[in-house]
């Protein structure tokens, strides 16, 4: 008997549960996000750095000779300009505006100059 | 009891069939109530799947034989920790292992995409709750754990080869690699379905991809070490179905894994990378179907069942509704970059991604052929060893110096110069150790000496990766060395993390090399006061001894083992025979010497009170293989841990103020 008492709680309670949704007085806030479109340059933008980022590290690292690095790295950062022209830039403040800004320094180039 | 235990498996088949249609109705309307409601019965099912075992469980551990199940898989004399492992040993429980994992993973992967990945989620659900619905449905309607009977005084017992500690880790870490896969299925296709163009899947299921491809290896790695202590056959992996049910989907994450970082870093490969996902989850599901159905006759495989048919159709409706998705889907998914050159980055993780998986098509050919020819002709063509072997080679050591190019290579395109300057290093060590190798009498084995001059280059190749890498850290910082190695990890976590998955590869290597092209095996029979040598070791048996424990007889033949005349102590091979399971098992004697790696293996074959045939087995370096599984781990959560720069960097990218806001 105790165990089809203990069913019918299980069950009474997913269903207030699954129906907690539905009781809300409010409908679920929506969601704040970009448009498609933005994502897709977002992610571009975001890949264009890495690269650039990368790039940089491998040089230092002995990776890459001077050679590749100066045939490699022009193409990349007119690509990173030109995302970032497409993407929007990055908004002030965040930590990966700063690394952005950080990286162009070091690499004597400016982002937004480039752009 | 069992009353409880099926309700919550009827309620838990309810909650699947509700958030299948509600997430479906819900994600094509946009009602967002609906889909929420659908994302609480996921929540839900976790809660009933969770009941239904503790009434399992609890009826084990009272020994309540009116269980069917009960009283097919334990018995009075059997230890509590086996009682436990006994909720996996059989076909019911392990199912409802799956449904309690899958639930459970679901409910923590709703949670976490609710907080980072809302709007993937409306058709992830749905995806997600098929999944179970399909899994409850086995359990209340095919293969129900609770059907229960007129109890009798005891049970049948568990198969003795699961009466080892290392049985009550190993399947639940291949259960968890198994059905972690399910959760990158459920993300790929409901990005799919939604016609999502960005890459967010992907971010959400390359960490879920990481924790299942974690476990399954790991998990895998556990078996190994189960078999080589406990089927007592002297070996670790016998290329038996069931093991190779548990390699395939790990070769497929495996090849996804690296796949996945071309499409992050190039947006190449989005389609191959979809496809990769499905047939990781397609041959989970293959694992779960050889390893239950009873379609194979293997220690693994002991029990029959009628599931077999609704498993076989479940994955050809995952395959072809999934395979159809992607085609209906392919403008979405066409990459607008191409490989620049064949001498690249990219292009060395394509030939890797191509070996993978033809070595994983390999595998699952040599593991379908004798089913089909079963099928077809009515008597089943062996696939052995050797085939298996063959393609090891073959795929195998590319892979392994793939491992140590890859690293070392830019991406996009290098030069020749540039490649020459790079490789200098590692293939002077690799050139310098296959030498000292030869030098040494490595030439026994032609293939062991390509192998570990191939090992000597990736860990050349990943140790000048760690220097070079921590020299521009420490030249950009400075500080200490220590603080720039640790900076050059922390700030790229997967990287590093995966170079030390390579290193354990590479031990895995020259464990498997030494102990399979280097071993020594030696038979002889000996009475009571007889020795034998074999490989440096010299053996004398003694005499049989029996003892009684709680549920078997053992016997065990007592050898003093002397090595350049100094004892080095006792070893006690035998055999078990089990009281209630009627069965005797092989109990093999191990002595692994830490100094080397290296084991000495006893195997009792004939027992008698005063004599005893033995195998004998001198295993060079096998300890590497375990020590592998511990640095693999190790590798596997570095590249776990999480990484708040990251974490902010995608939550600006997508978006989510306030998931930046907790990052």
């Amino acid at each position: 008997m105790i165990e089809l008492v203990l069913a019918a709680v299980l069950a009474a309670a997913v269903v207030v549960f699954v129906a907690i949704p539905f009781l809300r007085a409010q409908p679920p806030a929506p969601d704040v996000e970009p448009a498609e479109a933005a994502l897709v340059a977002a992610e571009e933008r975001d890949r264009a750095l890495a690269e650039l980022k990368e790039l940089e590290f491998d040089h230092r690292t002995g990776k890459i000779t001077d050679e590749d690095y100066r045939a490699l790295v022009q193409p990349l950062r007119r690509r990173a300009a030109q995302t970032l022209a497409n993407g929007g830039p990055l908004s002030k403040g965040t930590p990966q505006a700063r690394a952005e800004q950080r990286f162009f320094e070091r690499s004597g180039s400016s982002g937004r100059r480039d752009r | 009891m069992p009353e409880l235990g099926r309700a919550a498996l009827i309620v838990c088949l309810g909650l699947a069939v509700y958030a299948v249609v509600a997430g479906s109705i819900g994600a094509r309307t946009r009602r967002r109530r609906l889909s929420e409601s659908a994302e609480n019965a996921i929540l839900s099912s976790f809660a009933a799947a969770l009941v239904a075992s503790i009434v399992l469980l609890t009826a084990l551990l009272r020994h309540d034989f009116s269980f069917t199940y009960v009283w097919q898989h334990t018995s009075r004399a059997l230890p509590d920790a086996y009682v436990v492992s006994a909720f996996w040993g059989g076909q019911e429980g392990s199912l409802l292992l799956w449904l309690l994992i899958l639930t459970g993973f679901s409910a923590v992967a709703v949670l976490l995409a609710r907080r980072s990945a809302r709007s993937l989620l409306d058709w992830t659900a749905p995806v997600l709750a098929g999944v179970i619905l399909f899994f409850s449905f086995l359990l209340v309607a095919v293969a129900s754990p609770f059907a229960t009977q007129a109890a009798p005084s005891d049970g049948l017992g568990l198969n003795p080869s699961l009466q080892n500690p290392y049985m009550l880790a190993h399947p639940p870490m291949l259960y968890l690699g198994f059905v972690g896969l399910t959760i990158p299925f459920a993300f790929a296709m409901g990005a799919l379905i939604a016609r999502r163009a960005d890459e967010l899947w992907v971010v959400v299921t390359r960490r879920w991809t990481l924790v299942a491809w974690t476990f399954l290896g790991f998990g895998q790695l556990l078996g190994a070490h189960w078999a080589y202590v406990e089927v007592g056959w002297g070996g670790y992996f016998a290329w038996d179905p069931v093991e190779n049910a548990a390699l395939m989907p790990w070769l497929a994450a495996t090849a996804f894994l690296h796949s996945v970082m071309i499409q992050e870093k190039r947006g190449m490969l989005k389609i191959w990378n979809v496809v990769l996902v499905i047939g990781a989850f397609a041959l989970a599901l293959f694992g779960t179907f050889l390893t239950r159905s009873g379609i194979l006759s293997s220690i693994h495989s002991f029990t029959e069942s009628s599931i077999g048919p609704w498993f076989l159709g479940f994955i050809a409706f995952v395959l072809a509704a999934s395979l159809a998705l992607v085609v209906s889907r392919l403008p979405l998914l066409r990459s607008k970059t191409r490989l620049e050159s064949p001498v690249s980055r990219e292009a060395t993780f394509l030939y890797n991604n191509l070996l993978l998986v033809a070595f994983c098509l390999t595998i699952l050919w040599g593991v379908a052929y004798p089913i089909l020819t079963e099928a077809l002709r009515g008597e089943p063509i062996t696939v052995g060893p050797p085939y298996y072997n063959f393609f090891l080679k073959a795929f195998g050591l590319p892979l392994l110096v793939l491992m140590g190019i890859g690293p070392l290579i830019a991406w996009r395109r290098a030069s020749l110069r540039g490649l020459g300057r790079t490789f200098a290093w590692p293939l002077g060590v690799a050139l310098a150790s296959g030498i000292t190798l030869l030098a040494l009498g490595a030439r026994s084995s032609v293939p062991g000496l390509i192998g570990y001059t191939f090992c000597a280059f990736v860990l050349a190749s990943i140790a000048l990766e760690f220097v070079r890498g921590t020299r521009a850290r420490h030249a950009l910082s400075g500080g200490s060395w220590a603080g720039a190695l640790a900076q050059l990890v922390g700030r790229n976590r997967r990287r590093y993390g995966g170079y030390v998955v390579h290193a354990a590869i590479v031990l895995l290597a020259i464990g498997v090399i030494g102990s399979s092209a280097y071993d020594t095996t030696r038979e002889q029979r000996l009475r009571a006061g007889e020795t034998m040598a074999v490989g440096g070791y010299r053996l004398t048996y003694r005499t049989t001894t029996t003892e009684r424990a709680a549920n078997a007889l053992e016997l065990r033949a007592v050898v003093d083992v002397e090595r350049n005349g100094k004892h080095l102590g006792t070893m006690r091979p035998g055999k078990n025979r089990y009281f209630a399971e009627q069965q005797v098992s092989n109990e093999a004697a191990i002595r692994s010497d830490r100094a080397n790696g290296e084991d000495l293996f006893l195997i009792a074959e004939q027992i008698a009170p005063n004599a005893v045939f033995l195998k004998v087995l001198v295993k060079p370096l096998v300890n590497l293989v375990w020590l592998a599984g511990l640095v693999f781990l190790a590798g596997s959560l570095i590249a776990l841990w999480p990484d708040a720069r990251e974490q902010r960097r995608l939550a600006v990218r997508y978006g989510r103020r306030d998931a930046l806001a907790r990052a």
